[in-house]
């Protein structure tokens, strides 16, 4: 199924709002899609025997920048019968302060591959993901202060009382 | 102050510890644990000899990839990617490479001669790769003989990397637009040299442990992996394919000059046990070997004749002076030792260094699901099956 057809086919499923732009200019197209109905695509695009994305290659967590104060997540999947490939994203508003994290759906319940993902991207960008099982941080010990691949992050000068140089 | 949901999970799994702290026992396996195969932590919660449930903690070997990827150039990334899976540098840099080269649309400018330099060093580090993940399960189980044949054999291997990058390990050998040096003078007859060396020891390695009773009973018919668990979480390389599917990207992709190239794709049959099993996912790594010197026996084939070395050719001559791909993300993925290796680069169009790069590594993956696995094994199974999912930590925490 080309790129076209697929989002076609997801806003005759899911109505007008669930395609909220697309991205077409590089090697590879994106589909940006309504935050909230990600699990909902996703779950879709895995089940339907036209698309049959089966496997969810990575999650990426993005910060673009002070400016744009957006977080986005970005999602590769994979279709092993068709031997297709497909990105979607999808991006939110956020000012930054540490009581308000950027707050998307897990896909967990799709892919179970999504839970050590999440907890990747929530490790080093502070996005929470909504109904994950077990959001904790994965590579950063669990009393790390901040979010190192947040374009604002300031390496600590101290680690427990300890100088880091 | 932080919001009191964000630490939900955490006061849980302290939770989770505390009470099986008093009814049944938590032992800590790791981090230093010689079976983990480096410094993975696995945290059991064990029932007698019976794992309840295992809960990985990773990261001790973090080092801050991506973060690095984000403040240095394209071309001084290169460094870093040989220490994602140090085991098969070479695997990674060419994938990194062959993304960037696509996001510069060089991709097709590239020499016959370095495609096949690149493939051939590829092939000969996945064969070292492999000999590792063998030799090391071998000893895992306990048997001794194979890891001390396995790594005499890859010193061989590490001998002519070295001697083509200098360096023996961490290459640094394949770069943007090209590679580091042409192949040194009489590399080409060393290998195949060593082609014909090595075919019959294969032959003795699988007589000394592919069909021993006592390694067939340790891994026949434990942790065995059904196919849709493993497409769900994600696992790829010798692991999916273990669990039967033919899915290997050279083939699929046909990415480089491997559409032209001769080799078959080895998948667990469960010839001793249940399809997706520790020995099958060890027999397809074994399987994988041989067909990874059929392929290194074509490139030289090719490098000897047809792209010989010529005193002119310049293996750095489509090497771009400077590397700033237009605006645009692209993710590429590649066949690594262990799976799908994939980069996914977010380029401004205006600065010579991504504003993001991602990688997906395929350890990471194939490792999330041994708490799936792992559910009421026991214990000594349990290294059988860590063993057999074939991890570098260097790619888990990268």
């Amino acid at each position: 199924m080309s790129f076209e057809e697929i989002k076609l086919l997801l806003i005759e499923k899911f109505g007008e709002g669930v395609v909220v732009g697309e991205e077409t200019t590089g090697l590879q197209p994106a589909l940006l899609v309504a935050p909230d109905q990600i699990t909902n695509v996703c779950l879709e695009l895995r089940n339907n025997p036209k698309t049959y994305f089966d496997f969810l290659s990575s999650i990426t967590g993005v910060d673009y920048g002070v400016e744009a104060g957006r977080f986005g997540v970005v999602y590769h999947l994979a279709s092993i019968p068709y031997k297709t490939q497909l990105t979607l994203k999808i991006s939110t508003e956020n000012d930054r302060s540490l009581d308000n994290l950027p707050t998307f759906p897990s896909i967990t319940p799709v892919y179970r591959t999504a839970d050590w993902h999440e907890r990747e991207a929530y490790d080093l960008f502070g996005i929470f993901f909504e109904n994950h099982p077990d959001l904790r941080r994965i590579l950063l010990p669990d009393d790390w202060d901040g979010f190192p691949l947040r374009k604002d992050y300031k390496a600590a000068e101290y680690y427990k009382g300890i100088k880091v140089d | 102050m932080t919001h009191p949901k964000y630490d939900t999970a955490l006061n849980n799994y302290y939770k989770k510890i505390a009470d099986a702290a008093t009814e049944d026992m938590v032992l800590n396996m790791g981090p230093q644990h010689p079976s983990t195969h480096g410094v993975l932590r696995l945290e059991l919660i064990t029932d007698g000899e019976i794992v309840k449930e295992v809960i990985p903690h990773i990261g001790y070997l973090h080092r801050c990839f991506e973060k690095h990827a984000e403040s240095l150039t394209y071309q001084q990334t290169i460094p870093f990617t040989d220490r994602l899976d140090y085991l098969a540098s070479m695997n990674n840099s060419h994938a990194f490479v062959m993304g960037v080269e696509r996001m510069m649309g060089i991709d097709k400018d590239i020499p016959k001669r370095v495609e096949y330099i690149r493939v051939l060093v590829c092939e000969l580090n996945r064969i070292a790769a492999h000999l590792i993940a063998i030799g090391t399960y071998g000893i895992d189980i306990g048997a001794f003989t194979p890891f001390l044949w396995c790594f005499r054999d890859r010193e061989h291997i590490m001998g002519m990397l070295e001697w083509a990058s200098g360096s023996r390990m961490l290459y640094n050998y394949i770069w943007v637009g090209g590679v580091f040096y042409d192949l040194p003078v009489g590399f080409e007859e060393r290998c195949a040299e060593f082609v014909t060396y090595f075919k019959p020891k294969m032959v003795e390695l699988n007589e000394l442990l592919t069909d021993n009773q006592v390694f067939i009973s340790r891994t026949a018919n434990v942790g065995v992996l059904p196919l849709d668990v493993a497409i769900n979480y994600g696992c790829s390389g010798p692991m999916l394919r273990g669990s039967g599917l033919k899915w290997d990207l050279r083939r699929i992709d046909g990415y480089s000059v491997y559409p032209e190239l001769e080799f078959e794709i080895p998948i667990g049959e469960g010839k001793m046990g249940a399809v997706g099993d520790c020995w099958d996912r060890y027999k397809v790594r074994v399987d994988e070997i041989e067909q990874s010197l059929k392929i290194v026996e074509q490139c030289l084939g090719r490098l000897q004749n047809e792209l010989k070395r010529t005193t002119d050719f310049d293996p750095r001559s489509k090497m771009p002076r400077k590397i700033t791909p237009k605006a645009q993300d692209y993710y590429v993925r590649c066949e690594g030792a262990k799976g799908e290796l994939g980069f996914y680069f977010m380029a401004d169009g205006k600065s010579e260094i991504p504003t993001r790069v991602k990688c997906r590594a395929p350890s990471f993956h194939n490792l999330s699901v041994l708490p799936e696995l792992a559910k009421g094994v026991m214990i000594a199974d349990l290294i059988a099956i860590v063993g057999s999912i074939d991890f570098v930590l260097g790619e888990v925490d990268r």
